[in-house]
């Protein structure tokens, strides 16, 4: 026992000299293992963070902490007058990273911004079929209907050739599946036979470079000496691979990482009192709702909408379902987002108030019911909850509603058939864009899709499908904030709650700003000696 | 022996086709469309919908599925991840040195702890310190891992600052798998920093894991002493005069060895359940940690390949333990 004792003592007095010696390396205990090291053929945040967050650029990127777009790998982009032409004025004096197969002959150019499109576009393309060809996000934000065609004018200009126009696509090549690769890395890998090491030994022109990855162990990366936007503050990049919550906890509580996501809500106010820690929070880019089936009766009549919205006490919601974690929506889109309408006021909560309204309207003894999710989200941890919670509310004010739930798939499909008469749901967003939650849940198109309410209105869908094709920053601010006075009017959700992302760190990291659109980014972030 | 052996190798084909009908049935009773899930609120056009479930090859009938499962596993072939895209043999050989190290670890611990404190607790029965075995016993054996392991971390590491949180190495350390077994690896290349870094990792792990199995054998140690201990020849032997320390430890222990060692051999199968917890709370890269990850992500060629080798696993080492036991006791191998 003596032994094994002083073992570890030695143990771990070396790992102590081991680590003073280092370089300064931060380490991350992230929550999951990535699904690959090649993002374009994911979804999950979880791998963003790890391969197209650190080591890969884009065209645009979003501003650190903002949902706004500015200049990335291209310096600057004209969209034409029609607004199907958008061409891209790419950076000089970008490098490529370099591994033990391959060294890069020259710098980012215009093939490149044509390979990374074209071998998600082009079925045809040498590297369509390699990793199992199956661009997820590229297919869900539609671009195989939007773009036709990527077309390299010369070395720095490349254009894109949209069917339609449509002013978030600037948003969309923001997004993880339009990072760009190195077309030389690929030609070179597709000649030696082994054109999977493009998506495996990933080869970037971002701030960080891969070093090595272990399964469900850890992920490291080295800072990119000669990153063009400069070089991160940092040495060394760790990702330290911790499932459970409560484990990431104690790990930053012993010091052995300096930043976890996902915290547990019920241990944040503990972390808040601890010496050394700090815990940053903002609002997550999503909303959940409940959402009224404007074409059945007596929904079709704005008064009882408005009237069961005000009868809604969203405070105890969010004390009850969201532990805090939560804040009240107002807007069908999150604060963090641009064009967000500070002005509006939220319907009072008012059961008197909602008790008249729906007697004006000749609606008495409402029986209906309320749909509720199986499955925990993001924007909802606990629908049946929530759910109980409406339902007693309603109750003060007259109303009987059921609780109905189903299979996860199940509920997704009926709720889209419009089989319900209030559903629960949500959404998390994609690129940052109003386009991106106006458009895709309540425009007349998406009736039958995602417009759960199946709200089709003349006024706000004139307003959304003008700031589709718009091209002045202002003016689409401007038409979006209309279009959510408008939405409130009509009401045809409760909006009920943003939840709330928390990040705990160590109080020596510096510069961490937390994403509007749930990366973890750590591009200049330093370590306070 | 020979013809016990193929008698007990017999009996494995039904167990393991058992397990295959099993796993299968299972994934496929829960309900849930995997390609609907993963779309979520997004939605799914009905075409690609269409072709996904096609190249996953949900379209076909069960039967067919199962068929065409098993005639892969047949040929080797336990197909590929659906989210990795790599073969799932492949990923279940790089983590499956870290279980088998974990466990072994546990193991030792177990028995290095378990089969004193039976003895000690047989000897002793009746008196304090039996109770305070077998009161011990029983808590470890109640223990949920979870718990125990949360419980362990925050007094040994965030407390005491003598293990670390969790992890198979410190991060600092960058080591290249040559066998996959870590404390080998950095003996084979030397790096004694790095040895003591993963020995110092796996203390509160091996722990965890080898509670339960611990109480296991220490109370079956207990009771098989208690037993070989009034037997007639136990009785010769100390009426001869045979000092007690030799009685216990040479006639009485030698025997009652042989239930505890089957019973270790079916603890193989509840460390190996038990690592798939301890795995996930000390973030270990094990295949317990793997198999958590894939039903998450409805990987189901995972899924499916990573419980049927482990059951395989399972089976083997009880095989093996059928057949030692026939080895060691030859009245076993001539009955039937």
């Amino acid at each position: 026992m003596k032994t094994l004792k002083l073992a570890l003592a030695a143990g771990a007095a070396l790992t102590i000299m081991a680590g003073a010696a280092q370089a300064k390396t931060l380490v991350y205990c992230s929550e999951a293992s990535p699904e690959g090291l090649n993002p374009v053929f994911y979804t999950a945040g979880t791998t963003f963070d790890a391969t197209s967050v650190p080591m890969y650029d884009r065209l645009v990127e979003f501003k650190q902490g903002t949902t706004e777009i500015e200049p990335g790998l291209a310096e600057s982009w004209e969209i034409s007058e029609d607004g199907k032409t958008i061409t891209f004025n790419l950076r000089k004096g970008v490098t490529w990273h370099s591994n033990d197969v391959f060294t890069p002959s020259r710098e980012f150019n215009a093939d490149d911004v044509v390979w990374s499109f074209e071998r998600q576009m082009n079925p045809e393309h040498p590297y369509h079929k390699v990793g199992g060809g199956s661009y997820e996000y590229f297919n869900a934000m539609s671009m195989p209907d939007l773009l036709e065609r990527v077309e390299k004018v010369d070395d720095y200009t490349v254009k894109f050739h949209l069917s339609r126009p449509e002013a978030p696509m600037i948003a969309n090549l923001g997004m993880d599946f339009a990072s760009i690769f190195s077309a030389e890395y690929a030609d070179a890998m597709l000649e030696a036979g082994t054109p999977e090491m493009v998506d495996n030994n990933p080869i970037g022109t971002g701030p960080f470079e891969f070093q090595m990855y272990q399964k469900d162990a850890i992920i490291r990366y080295a800072a990119n000496e000669d990153y063009w936007a400069g070089r991160t503050p940092v040495d060394n990049l760790v990702f330290a691979i911790t499932p459970d919550a409560s484990v990431r906890y104690a790990k930053l509580k012993a010091g052995e990482c300096h930043v976890m996501p996902y915290p547990n809500p019920a241990d944040v106010a503990q972390m808040r009192d601890e010496d050394g820690i700090i815990v940053e929070s903002q609002e997550g880019l999503n909303v959940g709702y409940l959402a009224y089936n404007t074409e059945k009766e007596p929904f079709t009549d704005v008064r009882v909408r408005r009237a069961l919205n005000m009868a809604i006490n969203k405070d105890a919601i969010i004390d009850a379902v969201f532990q805090g974690a939560g804040k009240k929506a107002t807007n069908p889109i999150p604060p963090t987002m641009w064009s967000y309408n500070e002005d509006i006021q939220d319907d009072p909560y008012d059961p008197e108030a909602a008790k008249k309204l729906l007697e004006e309207a000749g609606v008495t003894d409402l029986k209906t019911n309320i749909w509720a999710m199986p499955v925990q989200r993001p924007y909802n941890p606990n629908a049946r909850r929530m759910a109980e919670v409406i339902q007693a509310d309603w109750e003060k004010i007259g109303v009987e509603a059921e609780i109905v739930s189903y299979e996860w798939g199940e509920y997704l499909k009926r709720s889209k058939d419009g089989e319900h008469q209030t559903v629960l749901l949500g959404w998390t967003g994609d690129n940052g864009d109003p386009d991106n939650f106006l458009a895709v849940l309540l425009s007349c198109d998406a009736v039958g899709a995602s417009n759960r309410a199946r709200w089709c209105d003349e006024e706000f869908d004139n307003l959304v499908m003008e700031a589709k094709t718009e091209t002045d920053q202002a003016k689409r601010v401007e038409l979006y904030e209309q279009a959510q006075v408008r939405f409130k009017e009509q009401a045809p959700w409760a909006t009920i709650a943003h939840s709330v992302v928390f990040m705990p760190m160590r109080e020596e990291v510096k510069n961490y700003k937390i994403s509007p659109l749930g990366k973890h980014d750590f591009y200049g972030v330093d370590l306070a000696e | 022996m020979l013809g016990f052996f193929i008698k007990r190798l017999g009996l494995v084909v039904p167990a393991f086709i058992g397990v295959t009908v099993l796993t299968f049935a299972l994934i496929h009773l829960i309900p849930g469309d995997p390609v609907l899930m993963l779309a979520g609120e997004r939605g799914i056009d009905p075409e690609r919908y269409a072709r996904l479930r096609a190249e996953l090859g949900l379209d076909q009938p069960l039967v067919v599925q199962y068929w065409n499962y098993i005639s892969g596993v047949l040929q080797g072939d336990l197909g590929n991840s659906i989210v990795t895209k790599k073969p799932v043999i492949d990923e279940f050989l790089t983590l499956f040195p870290a279980t088998i190290e974990l466990t072994i670890c546990a193991i030792i611990f177990a028995v290095g702890v378990g089969l004193p404190a039976g003895m000690l607790a047989a000897v002793n029965r009746g008196k304090t310190l039996d109770h305070a075995v077998m009161a011990t016993s029983l808590t470890g054996y109640s223990m949920p891992i979870f718990w125990w392991g949360l419980l362990l971390i925050i007094l040994f590491s965030v407390t005491l600052g003598w293990t670390p949180v969790s992890g198979r190495i410190s991060v600092m350390f960058w080591i290249e798998p040559i066998t996959g077994f870590l404390l080998i690896d950095t003996i084979l290349q030397g790096n004694w920093d790095a040895f003591w870094s993963a020995v110092h990792h796996l203390v509160l792990p091996a722990i965890v894991l080898g509670t339960i199995p611990l109480a296991v054998i220490a109370r079956m140690t207990r009771s098989a002493m208690l037993e070989v201990l009034r037997e007639d020849y136990v009785r010769t032997a100390r009426a001869k005069g045979v000092s007690p320390k030799r009685v216990i430890m040479v006639h009485a222990l030698r025997n009652a060895l042989i239930p505890v060692i089957t019973v270790i051999g079916l603890q193989v199968g509840v460390l190996l359940a038990g690592a798939i917890l301890t795995e996930t709370i000390f973030s270990w890269p094990g295949i317990g940690k793997w198999l958590v990850e894939s039903i998450n992500r409805r990987d189901y060629p995972a899924i499916q390949g990573g419980i049927m080798l482990v059951a395989t696993v399972i089976i083997m080492v009880n095989l093996l333990v059928d057949v030692l036991y026939g080895v060691v006791n030859p009245r076993i191998r001539h009955q039937r």
